[in-house]
């Protein structure tokens, strides 16, 4: 039996493409035998963020059809074992995805998979509500800014109610925050929500903080889930997260600005 | 905090608006989630009634879903402005 993990917004932009690829390569990494699955029916994109799009044939829509079955679509990453990607189709009927089409879908993969990582799209419709309908697991990424916070929040109350744990009374979905694009500097200038502001509104536990970084445009830019980019700030973050979200123990990074001397006396 | 903080300490930081901000919003849609989905239109049409009568704002009337046992009760709390007309009274439910 996979865990079904989601990476869900509410709002677009903040990062739940580059998430979703990072940790599903983070967990394939560990030997966890991994899939991630595109729910942005109709703007899929998470291929390219997985550099494999010029090796997708068949897609979650055709899947659910009868068209093709899993193994033709499933496509197998080519740098770490134990991971594969299924497409999100670019079909632009809405409908195409059913609830019981794609509750076929993932009890299928469960059976071979330890993890399903669900990559939600944005917004609050069908393709977002089947996403995190059968979720065990939620990470909620974040943006330290208003209507990312607020999105989060309405996000949180739909895994509370609209999910089958929550329909069927079993025990909730579990949630963790995961905030991004997290500027230090910004924040020791009172621009920015802190870590703490933003937990303290959304009272769930913090998985991890991810920092601003130019290395999630390179890696976006390659194809490269940016978690395999060992060296980057923005890799170590997330593989932070991964352990995290594992059981480990691991302190927070990336938190403060990197400052020397001059930035000291003079910097805010 | 820095030499150059002592300067910038006058302004508000835009930050701290932020947060408050936040968590006014976040409060008040908190407290509308759970109930059944007819809970905001009840709301608009339940003011546009009350204004027939009084003038009230926004945010007067409140309504809370609270669940016990086998069912669930619909707490309603109307707030009417002080020195209203006839026999408006603060908070009566």
């Amino acid at each position: 039996m996979a865990k079904i993990l989601v990476v869900t917004s509410g709002k677009g932009g903040v990062g739940k493409t580059t998430t979703s690829a990072a940790f599903a390569a983070g967990l394939a990494r560990r030997g966890y035998k991994t899939v991630v699955v595109d729910f942005d029916v109709g703007l899929r994109n998470l291929d390219l963020i997985m550099g494999c799009e010029r090796r997708v044939v068949y897609d979650f829509v055709n899947v659910i059809n009868g068209e093709a079955n899993l193994n033709q679509a499933l496509i197998r990453d080519k740098r770490v074992e134990d991971l594969y990607i299924l497409p999100a189709s670019q079909t632009r009927d809405k409908d195409a995805l059913t609830q019981e089409g794609v509750e076929q879908v993932l009890d299928t993969l469960s059976e071979q998979f330890d993890y399903i990582v669900c990559d939600s799209p944005a917004g609050i419709e069908r393709g977002a509500n089947l996403a995190m309908y059968f979720a065990d697991e939620a990470l909620v990424v974040t943006n330290p800014e208003v209507s990312s916070v607020r999105d989060s929040d309405r996000v949180l109350g739909l895994l509370a109610s609209k999910t089958r744990r929550a329909e069927q009374g079993k025990e909730p979905v579990g949630e963790h925050l995961l905030i991004t694009r997290y500027a230090p500097s910004r924040v020791g200038k009172g621009e920015m929500l802190s870590v703490e502001d933003v937990r303290e509104i959304l009272a769930i536990d913090l998985l991890g903080v991810i920092p601003e970084s130019t290395a999630v445009l390179n890696a976006s830019n390659a194809g490269v889930p940016v978690i395999l980019e060992d060296r980057t700030d923005a890799g170590q973050a997330y593989d932070d997260a991964v352990a995290r979200f594992l059981g480990e123990e691991r302190e927070h990074r990336f938190l403060t600005e990197k400052k020397g001397l001059f930035g000291r006396i003079f910097g805010g | 905090m820095s030499f150059l903080d002592y300067f910038r300490s006058e302004k508000r930081r835009s930050a701290s608006v932020a947060k408050e901000r936040l968590q006014i919003i976040v409060a008040r849609e908190r407290s509308g989630r759970g109930g059944p989905d007819y809970l905001p239109k009840l709301q608009e049409e339940l003011l546009s009634v009350i204004r027939k009568y009084v003038q009230v704002s926004d945010d007067a009337v409140r309504m809370e879903v609270e669940h016990e046992g086998n069912c669930d009760v619909l707490e309603l709390n109307i707030t009417l402005p002080e020195g209203g007309e006839g026999n408006a009274q603060t908070g009566r439910r």
